[in-house]
């Protein structure tokens, strides 16, 4: 946790961010750091405004106030292609891997936005079932599989800051330990991660910080070594 | 002289023939539609006006500053292109994301206007516009007269169908296509330049369109109104191949050329009214089309 990047340096900053869906206001005023390096998760139930957090930074939902700041540069009126230039990789809820391309399209197919990216082969050496099923359809891998091409994808393109929506939901135990030591890696690569995450036991161990969210704001803050102090005000947010 | 169920069988080939060469301008044009529409997911109206664009832009470029059939060949679809380009960013742009209905509504409106315009100024009669001197005359292929500049229609218009099914399945600006297709924010979300992208498809469709138009010039009759008559039997095959299937329009296209080519032949009452055929039973049968994906 020492080594590397600068942890002073603000990656992100969202200030009173809100955002609609036509009528629908989801969120009411989002307010999060995130410094180089840091992987901070977005904890909550259903429908707090985890997904449209991520969404909102990326530019995906319809309408916006409030500030979102990349490296220190206002982005709320960048268009969305723009966003990922800024070094941020999107790994969406529902994975995104295109059936009408082969596994090797749909990991190629990000544009490299930074250098310093990984390359194929170190890829396929993280994951090798990838390599193995390169010339198969996309949609045809299991959903371990699938769930680790949505990742290795925006590897590829050298983004610093990885934004990822419930990577585990869904897959089995051993999947889920792959993608643990894979954020492991990437954490100790100095890749900058906000995780929005269902299963706390999974996030746990790797975050430095949790941002609670319900209602559309963030309601508590918690770094790990409160984890245990505040557990009680954290399973009265998540109701479990 | 040799004769099948009744019918000479130098006729037939002539049929067939003719069957063929409209069944490559039903696949370039159904083929420029099924790219649009895979993309942009707007059903083109104004397709057949771009194709009529095509041949009049060929016409009045001889007519007006002596540019030869050659370079209309290339310079036709670029402007044409061009205009495209311009009906996605000021108009279609606009309604991006809303029903169906309007993009359609829109596209209609901008074919008739097209037509109405041009039909002021040239009238319905047909341009004339000579065969280049290269495709005079043809050869005698023994079992029936080949003209060249028909063996040259279905050659070239079969390359630039080919190409173009390459390009999209087969290479990487394909796969910005055929991702764009499937979910075009998160292709934005990766840094890839959409609305571009976007400008540049329905430029390149509508290219294709043109590009049939500059074929069609000089054989058919050029008028202002010749791409709503083709249009419609278009938009038959491309639902009989399959919304967005780029191979599918490419090959119901020349098929549907023969069927018709052959019902000419054998029972000419139907021979207009077969392709609609066609598409009845398919939608019956398949309702998304010979090669579309099962929904």
């Amino acid at each position: 946790m020492s080594h590397g990047p600068d942890k002073e340096y603000e990656q992100l900053r969202v200030s009173g961010l809100h955002a609609f869906y036509g009528e629908s206001h989801i969120l009411h005023g989002i307010d999060m750091v995130v410094h180089r390096g840091e992987l901070v998760t977005l904890l909550g139930r259903n429908g707090a405004g985890r997904t449209t957090t991520l969404k909102a930074i990326m530019n995906m939902v319809g309408r916006r106030t409030g500030s979102i700041m990349i490296n220190g540069e206002e982005t709320m009126s960048c268009a969305p292609h723009h966003i990922a230039r800024l070094g941020v990789g999107y790994c969406p809820e529902h994975r995104g891997i295109f059936s009408s391309l082969n596994v090797q399209e749909n990991l190629t197919l990000p544009p490299v936005v930074r250098s310093g990216g990984m390359s194929l082969e170190e890829i396929y050496t993280m994951f090798p079932n990838l390599y193995e099923r390169r010339f198969s359809q996309g949609t045809k891998l299991s959903g371990g599989e699938q769930q680790m091409l949505a990742m290795a994808r925006i590897l590829r393109t050298g983004a610093n800051m990885l934004l990822l929506d419930e990577i585990t939901e869904g897959l089995a135990p051993v999947i889920v330990e792959k993608l643990g030591e894979v954020l492991t890696a990437l954490k100790n690569k100095g890749l900058t991660i906000v995780l929005v995450e269902q299963n706390f036991h999974f996030a746990a161990p790797l975050a430095d910080r949790h941002y609670v969210v319900e209602h559309g704001q963030i309601v508590e803050e918690i770094r790990a070594d409160e984890l245990s102090a505040k557990q009680s005000v954290l399973d009265s947010y998540l109701g479990v | 002289m040799s004769m099948i169920f009744g019918v000479p069988l130098a006729v037939l080939w002539g049929q067939l023939l003719i069957g063929i060469i409209n069944g490559a301008f039903y696949a370039l044009l159904s083929l420029g539609l099924a790219v649009i529409f895979g993309l942009l997911k707007i059903i083109n109206f104004a397709h057949g006006a771009m194709y009529m664009l095509g041949a009049m832009c060929t016409v009045l470029l001889f007519d007006y500053l002596g540019i030869n059939y050659w370079v209309a060949l290339f310079l036709a679809p670029v402007l044409v292109g061009l205009v495209g380009v311009v009906i996605e960013y000021f108009l279609l742009r606009r309604i991006a994301g809303q029903d169906h209905i309007y993009s359609l509504l829109l596209t209609f409106g901008v074919a008739l206007m097209l037509q109405g315009v041009l039909t002021n100024f040239f009238g319905v009669s047909g341009l004339r516009y000579s065969m280049p001197d290269t495709f005079q005359g043809g050869m005698n292929l023994g079992f029936m007269f080949l003209p060249y500049y028909r063996a040259w229609v279905i050659v070239v218009a079969l390359l630039v169908c080919f190409g173009t099914w390459f390009m999209i399945e087969k290479t990487k600006l394909g796969s910005y296509l055929r991702a764009g297709t499937e979910d075009a924010q998160l292709m934005q979300g990766f840094g890839i330049n959409v609305p571009l992208l976007v400008s540049l498809t329905y430029g390149f469709g509508v290219m294709l369109a043109a590009f049939a138009g500059v074929l069609a010039a000089p054989i058919y009759s050029v008028t202002p109104v010749m791409g709503s008559h083709i249009l419609i039997v278009v938009f038959a095959v491309v639902v009989i191949g399959g919304m967005g299937s780029i191979g599918g329009a490419i090959i119901t296209g020349v098929l549907m050329g023969v069927v018709e080519g052959l019902t000419k032949t054998f029972y000419p009452p139907a021979s207009s009214a077969v392709i609609f055929l066609v598409m009845v039973v398919v939608l019956l049968i398949r309702p998304t089309g010979l090669f579309g994906k099962e929904a």
